[in-house]
């Protein structure tokens, strides 16, 4: 990515964010709620057209190729709703669909997605009497499903019960394993730093830190260093009324 | 706390428009129309102050009547009552259930209905000013009758409330009462025939009703000014304690919507069925298909308008009868062309955030536009080709078919070809996804009727040849121009299709992005 920015009205919600993730890497990016990371990931995926800066993927520039780009993301955009009148099975189904793929492959991979996001016997329940954490694993069996290079992960266990989230991480981990890129947001400091090998820390729309894991932590814990570089932690007394009861 | 809830509900109303100035345009419009009948109804009201008491007694009740009738059915029917003060919403507050009780009513009052309502019955002071003692009834019985309206409302809405919230009785009800709306006219032309037919029917009516709740706060001014002092006395009762039933009613059922979360309805298939999706082509414009012909039968904000369309020649006929007149039928075939291919101009409004999987995908534009179109004509062909036949075959006059046939088909074919240009380029105001088809859409009402009558004008121009050639057949009677009409309407219509489908797939190429930002401002 380079110097993304993009401005709401009155509000900048990303300032110019530059961040290169190797290759093969599992990159987190962490940042306070409002930081930016969803509004950097719509930019950096072709669905958000970024006023300053661009992104490459793999040498293709998204803005420039979105078609190419697309074919190489999967991706799990945060905040968005699902054509939640197709059952899970036909909403896998209709993603791998509109990416041009074979019906067989499609039917073969569904099955397999079902599977591993436990969601097999829910298969033929519409996706609007889905839970949210169930929601969640359906969209991100459908950004799976072409089996992309790169997966962009906005928020993927938000809701996501704990069985699930360690399902859903051995996945990603074999899949960055045989060679794929993870970018995954969150705000679940504990959660990033026993997933991933790279970080980056977002927040008020700037990057502040981006490296291996022990670069950014620097010896201290991820959290802290966290709450060090984005700062904002200066209510440690105050609120004493809240011990009065 | 009922100042609490009152600012609460103004503040939600203000911030509203912050959100997006056209919702300020919508609620201009809204207010201009309200304003138009209050300011009609008040200076009726003010007139009526010179006429015969038994006329004016008979027109306030029956019209107040309605009024409460209205803030019964309407949040039933169209759940577009706003629910930001629904009560579910405060049950982490421990909010003194008299006090929410206050609040919530008099927040009812706010808005656009609730304001005409009361404007109106404060006019019924002004024509009841023939005396003190009239004055006074007029303006006790304003007072009750409003707060009769809002509390009735109140009732029906937390009644129906536990159930709308089951998914499946949301969907199914949306549709059916879609049946009893467009059947509206001929109902209510069959009333006006009965009422009609007998002169005492309406004062009778009045007098009845104003021994009801409905009518009787309306009534106290009437019967207070014709000196009978008794009824009015028991009408005041007969009002004072409808009220407090139905607000004890309203009291019981808050009580337990508070404490039961609401039902989500859980509807399962069982096994593994694709459904279209196994059956059209696999590739991206029959996925395309597959999913807007599954929207067209599971979603009620487009079943909503499916199920209107088999009621439209029952309408028609209807009026035909009455009239002794069948020639409005003629227009069947066209119109239903015209609404059925002009309802997919908001498709991508419909999809709403959703459509971001269409752009994450990468499917191309022509695809989408040719899916959401084919959708469309699947069903929309065959209904057109027989309601055109139908209408010959009723009137028995084959000499007209070919002309139909050919204006029908034009019109449907250009106009998906121009839905899908309109689509792809502008979002409209329409109902979320999940919500009732009766539901006040969000957003930005004044562009949605600029880009629906901006749409329908241009639409009107592109299919002049084929209206041309049914008004040259019609003044020379030459049935010649039928023909050359069957076969010029389908062929202009399919190369305007092709070029909308075209057209509109360019846009959304070049803006997809854009157009995501934009259904993006109503979630
Ligand atoms: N469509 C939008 N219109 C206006 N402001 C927005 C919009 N989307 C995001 N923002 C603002 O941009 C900022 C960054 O939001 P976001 O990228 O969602 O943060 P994060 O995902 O890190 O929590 C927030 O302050 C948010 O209010
Ligand atoms: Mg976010």
């Amino acid at each position: 990515m380079r110097g993304l920015a993009k401005r709401f009205g009155e509000k900048i919600a990303v300032d110019g964010i530059s961040l290169d993730v190797p290759p093969g890497s599992f990159f987190g990016i962490v940042g306070p709620n409002g930081a930016g990371k969803t509004t950097t990931l719509f930019m950096a995926t072709g669905l958000l057209r970024p006023d300053f800066g661009t992104a490459l993927v793999h040498g293709i520039d998204v803005w420039a190729e979105p078609l190419a780009a697309k074919k190489l993301m999967g991706i799990l955009p945060d905040g968005v709703k699902l054509f939640d009148r197709l059952t899970g099975e036909q909403l896998i189904t209709y993603a791998g669909l509109l990416r041009g793929m074979d019906r067989d492959v499609v039917a073969s991979r569904v099955g397999e997605l079902l599977d591993a996001m436990d969601l097999a016997r829910d298969a033929g329940t519409l996706v609007v009497d889905y839970s949210a954490g169930m929601t969640k694993k359906i969209a991100l069996a459908t950004a799976l499903i072409h089996a992309p290079r790169l997966l962009v992960l906005d928020e993927p266990f938000e809701a996501v019960d704990p069985v699930s989230a360690a399902n859903i991480r051995s996945i990603l981990d074999s899949y960055v394993a045989s060679g794929g890129t993870v970018i995954v947001s969150s705000h679940v400091m504990d959660l990033v730093q026993r997933m991933c090998d790279h970080v980056a820390v977002v927040a008020g729309g700037r990057l502040l830190a981006a490296g291996t894991i022990d670069e950014v932590r620097a010896g201290a814990s991820l959290e802290d260093r966290f709450v060090q570089l984005v700062g904002g932690r200066s209510r440690t007394e105050g609120l004493e009324w809240l011990r009065t009861f | 706390m009922v100042a609490h809830l009152l600012r609460l509900k103004l503040t939600l109303l203000r911030n509203g428009f912050r959100r997006s100035p056209w919702q300020l345009v919508g609620l201009a419009i809204a207010g201009l129309y309200a304003l138009g009948l209050v300011g009609t109804l008040v200076v009726a009201l003010v007139l009526l102050r010179t006429a015969d008491p038994a006329l004016v007694q008979t027109a306030v009740v029956l019209g107040g009547s309605a009024a409460v009738l209205g803030w019964a059915v309407v949040p039933v029917v169209a759940s577009a009552t706003d629910m930001t003060l629904d009560p579910a919403r405060f049950t982490s507050f421990a909010i003194p259930m008299k006090q929410m009780l206050a609040g919530l009513a008099l927040g009812g009052l706010i808005g656009v209905p609730g304001l005409a309502t009361t404007l109106v019955a404060l006019a019924t002071v002004v024509t009841w000013s023939r005396g003190v003692l009239p004055v006074l009834g007029a303006l006790a019985g304003a007072v009750l009758g409003v707060l009769t309206c809002v509390v009735v409302a109140k009732v029906v809405t937390t009644a129906t409330a536990s159930l709308a919230s089951s998914r499946r009785f949301r969907d199914i009800s949306a549709v059916a009462f879609m049946v009893p709306l467009v059947l509206l006219g001929p109902i209510i032309a069959g009333v006006g025939q009965g009422i009609s037919n007998s002169t005492a029917f309406l004062p009778d009516l009045a007098r009845a009703l104003s021994w009801t709740p409905l009518g009787a706060p309306w009534a106290l001014a009437g019967d207070l000014h014709a000196g009978e002092s008794g009824p009015a006395a028991l009408k005041l009762l007969v009002s004072c304690a409808a009220i407090a039933v139905l607000a004890w009613c309203w009291k019981l059922l808050l009580e337990r919507a508070l404490v039961t979360p609401p039902y989500a309805g859980t509807g399962k298939r069982k096994g593994s069925r694709l459904g279209l999706l196994g059956l059209l082509p696999a590739v991206p414009a029959g996925a395309v298909m597959a999913r807007s012909l599954t929207y067209w039968f599971r979603d009620p904000r487009y079943s909503g308008s499916l199920v209107v369309i088999p009621l439209l020649p029952v309408v028609l006929v209807f009026q035909g009868a009455q009239t002794g007149d069948y020639f409005s039928l003629a227009f069947l075939a066209p119109i239903s062309a015209f609404i059925i291919a002009w309802s997919i101009s908001a498709d991508v409004s419909y999809d709403n955030t959703a459509f971001a999987l269409h752009l994450a995908t990468g499917v191309s534009g022509v695809a989408d536009r040719l899916g959401r179109a084919l959708a469309c004509l699947a069903f929309a062909l065959p209904v057109v080709v027989v309601f055109a036949v139908g209408y010959s075959g009723f009137t028995g006059d084959w000499t007209g078919l070919p002309g139909q046939l050919g204006l029908s088909l034009g019109i449907l074919f250009t106009g998906l070809g121009l839905a899908s240009v309109v689509s792809a380029r502008y979002t409209v105001a329409v109902p979320l996804p999940g919500d009732s088809p009766f539901k006040k859409p969000p957003g930005n009402v004044g562009q949605t009727l600029a880009v629906q009558f901006g749409g329908m004008l241009v639409l009107l121009v592109l299919v002049l040849p084929e209206a041309a050639l049914v008004i040259a057949q019609l003044v020379t009677g030459n049935g010649l121009f039928g023909w050359i009409n069957l076969v010029a309407g389908p062929a202009l219509g399919l190369v305007l299709f092709v070029a909308g489908v075209r057209l509109g797939g360019k846009w959304l190429d070049a803006r997809g992005p854009e157009l995501l930002a934009q259904v993006a401002v109503n979630r």
